[in-house]
């Protein structure tokens, strides 16, 4: 039994219009059938780009948002049907920490009173000497000074607003941190700060976490299990290791592509697959597969018909996709150029790509191959040049 | 001889009864036709202030600018307004970091983009409609002519940045400046527009300055990188030389603290302690030795001169730079 078990979850939005009545134009359908379950002591990544519905996800386990359909069952209690006083007193051991941490903190109230008002909420403590001494104790294990405490939070920098908004999750023991994209407001060198702390906490105090980000890198870093999502949808979950060494969905393959690795070395040789427009709305997604409309892979039959389920694929790697085996195997033809021959040539461009591609074989930055690895620094320009020759039209099985 | 070559750049903004801060504290680096040049930092390093430097338009009270920056044999930061007003959009051109706000929402993209057609190439009513429509389809924006009627909020993120940049472009200047260009991007939306950049400096040899705090975007882009702490460079090399031996402690720290999407998994990051709040003025010393592993008594005498302590073009501005033996595995 998981610790925490998604079911079918769905939060849609209605969209109004009418200046007298409110009518119900349409939904936009922001999180459309997720089910995930998170095991205790574990961490569960939620990638996804911008729109795709990971916050809402993230937002609608605390019922902060309400769900439109599903269940969310928390250690045995399904919290989607809670009523509001219950799902209150739950809310002690799911806690949330959010992205912007300096708007998520009045900026009125001192560090003390942001720590202890939950604590007073939930009953923890006596009195606020006793509490007092609590918030003492997790500010030490945040790595803040205890005379933080009468201090207000615009006195802080980025990095220690984070840590005051993981010490007010801490101070009411939960069970589970749902942290809302933790890092993504920091610099690069406090965002390792504060990823090592989560992990160090997680060791020291059992903590389960559902992290949502956007960057591949830090959820494959600190996630046991990662979840793709793409427009409502998850596509892809996998071990954290075996997503890395073989995503299988196409958008996952594009989305890790597209990730910039720090490292000339690894860029130069990148097959970078490049996908076509932009997200479809959620207010209308795409029949069936809702990747369709910008997969490199996309089918003349089931794709745009019929909506694939999230199946078992083998070893717990999961994939949403009516093609997956044939992709794997190079059986079926990659019908959408992946783009390179649309940026490189100088008449055509993507939308002209996407309807001239039929069966032609696209081209996909090929490696540099054998590029040998210590190079003086005048190499760049040169394997550049390199580059845009092959790019013409070498095959991409 | 350079296309831009910045020699000791500095900004400082003042205001009355403050103390005066410094922005940009002595930056120099060159940039040539054709190749791409990276401006790396985190936020406070004085990355953007230097292309706003560059471009003219800080504001001319309350800044004082210090400094060489010489675009073809003149001077940027002396130039006056009416002669640097002939320059941006022809010449040089920006493109900035939020394409929303960089737009403006009341006009549509196509008198946007043909009013600098008008402005720098004389062209006019349908002829100025006609080229505007081919540089956006240039930039790959799908059907032109619908979307030169359109309002910004009307298109994508990704969309609006291909219009800023087919803006950027339409007088085909010689250096382009662009500040964090998809910063504010997803990552495949990133892809599309890194690739787009890098085909304009290959087909037309514009020489790009690119500024980012994205390690990894300066990795496949740049030809030559500068990282900038505090308003300096204290590292400046060939990209593929930095990222092999980043030598610096700043830059060293900085690539040991980014986790990797290729990286074996269960390692702990290497963060750099502190955060930059903490400077010191680089006049009484180094501004990164309290964030420093490596430092001594020495840092704090004086300002670190560049030395090249590793290999020829490799400059780095350290007492005791990161030398091999304490090299990360690559």
């Amino acid at each position: 039994m998981s610790l925490l078990e998604l079911d079918d979850v769905k939060v849609h939005f209605p969209v109004k219009k009418g200046l007298f009545f409110d009518r119900t134009v349409g939904h936009v359908y922001a999180v459309d059938g997720v089910s995930l379950s998170i095991e205790a002591g574990q961490t569960y990544g939620l990638v996804g780009e911008s729109g795709c519905g990971k916050t809402t996800l993230g937002r609608a386990v605390l019922r902060l948002n309400d769900i439109t359909d599903g269940g969310v069952v928390f250690d045995g209690t399904d919290l989607a049907k809670l009523p509001g006083e219950e799902m209150r007193a739950f809310r002690r051991r799911l806690q949330m920490v959010f992205q912007d941490p300096l708007g998520s903190l009045n900026p009125r109230q001192n560090i003390e009173s942001i720590l202890s008002e939950g604590m007073a909420a939930h009953g923890i403590g006596k009195d606020q000497t006793e509490r007092r001494e609590k918030i003492k104790a997790i500010l030490a294990k945040v790595g803040l000074p205890s005379n933080a405490l009468s201090r207000y939070p615009h006195e802080f920098s980025g990095g220690q607003r984070q840590r005051i908004g993981i010490a007010r999750a801490l101070v009411l023991e939960p069970d589970v941190i749902i942290c809302d994209e933790p890092v993504s407001a920091l610099d690069v060198s406090v965002q390792a700060q504060v990823i090592n702390l989560l992990e160090e906490l997680q060791e020291s105090l059992g903590l389960t976490y559902l992290v949502i980000a956007h960057d591949l890198a830090v959820v494959r870093h600190i996630s046991d299990v990662i979840g793709v999502m793409y427009l409502g949808g998850l596509v892809e979950e996998a071990p954290s290791d075996a997503l890395y060494a073989g995503p299988r969905h196409p958008y996952t393959k594009a989305l890790m592509s597209a990730v910039p690795v720090p490292d000339p070395e690894v860029e130069d040789r990148r097959e970078r697959i490049l996908l076509h427009g932009d997200l479809p709305s959620p207010a209308n997604p795409p029949t069936g597969c809702r990747f369709h409309t910008r997969c490199p892979w996309v089918q003349e039959t089931k794709c745009a018909t019929e909506r694939p389920p999230l199946l078992d694929t083998g070893d717990g790697h999961k994939v949403a996709c009516h093609f997956t085996a044939e992709i794997e195997a190079g059986t079926v033809k990659q019908t959408l150029a992946t783009g390179i021959e649309a940026v490189t040539g100088t008449e055509t461009v993507a939308a002209e790509a996407v309807e001239t591609a039929e069966g032609e074989t696209p081209a996909g930055k090929p490696a540099a191959a054998g590029a040998p690895a210590e190079e003086p620094a005048t190499v760049p320009a040169q394997a550049d040049a390199d580059a845009t020759e092959q790019t013409e039209g070498s095959p991409k099985a | 001889m350079s296309l831009l070559s910045v020699e000791e750049l500095s900004v400082t903004f003042t205001a009355r009864g403050r103390k005066d801060a410094t922005a940009v504290d002595g930056v120099s680096f060159a940039v040539d036709q054709g190749q791409v040049v990276g401006l790396v930092g985190e936020s406070g390093c004085g990355k953007s202030v230097t292309s706003l430097a560059l471009m003219g338009l800080l504001p001319r009270k309350g800044v004082r600018v210090g400094g060489r920056a010489e675009f073809d044999g003149q001077n940027l930061l002396t130039m006056n307004e009416r002669k640097l007003r002939d320059m941006r959009g022809s010449q040089l051109a920006m493109i900035f970091q939020d394409p929303l706000s960089s737009l403006n929402p009341v006009v549509p993209i196509g008198v946007q983009v043909t009013e600098i057609l008008e402005r720098h190439r004389g062209l006019k009513g349908e002829k100025a409609r006609k080229e505007a429509a081919s540089l956006l389809d240039r930039v790959g924006i799908p059907d032109p002519d619908r979307r030169l009627k359109e309002y910004p909020h009307q298109l994508s993120g990704g969309m609006r940045q291909r219009a800023l940049i087919a803006m950027a472009v339409a007088c085909a200047p010689r250096l382009l400046i662009a500040d964090e260009p998809t910063t504010a991007l997803d990552v495949t939306i990133q892809a599309q527009i890194l690739e787009l950049l890098k085909e304009l400096v290959d087909q037309e040899g514009t020489a790009l300055l690119m500024i980012t705090h994205d390690l990894g975007v300066v990795a496949g882009l740049c030809d030559e990188v500068n990282v900038l702490y505090a308003g300096r460079a204290v590292e400046s090399a060939g990209r593929r030389e930095l990222f092999a031996h980043p030598t610096h402690p700043y830059a060293h720290g900085l690539l040991g603290s980014i986790p990797r999407l290729d990286a074996p998994r269960g390692e702990p990051l290497n963060p750099i302690r502190g955060s930059i709040n903490d400077k010191i003025a680089w006049a009484d010393g180094c501004a990164f030795a309290p964030r420093c592993d490596h430092y001594t008594m020495e840092c704090l005498t004086g300002t670190p001169e560049l030395t090249e302590p590793r290999a020829a073009g490799h400059q780095v501005r350290c007492v005791n730079p990161v030398l091999p033996t304490a090299e990360v595995p690559a």
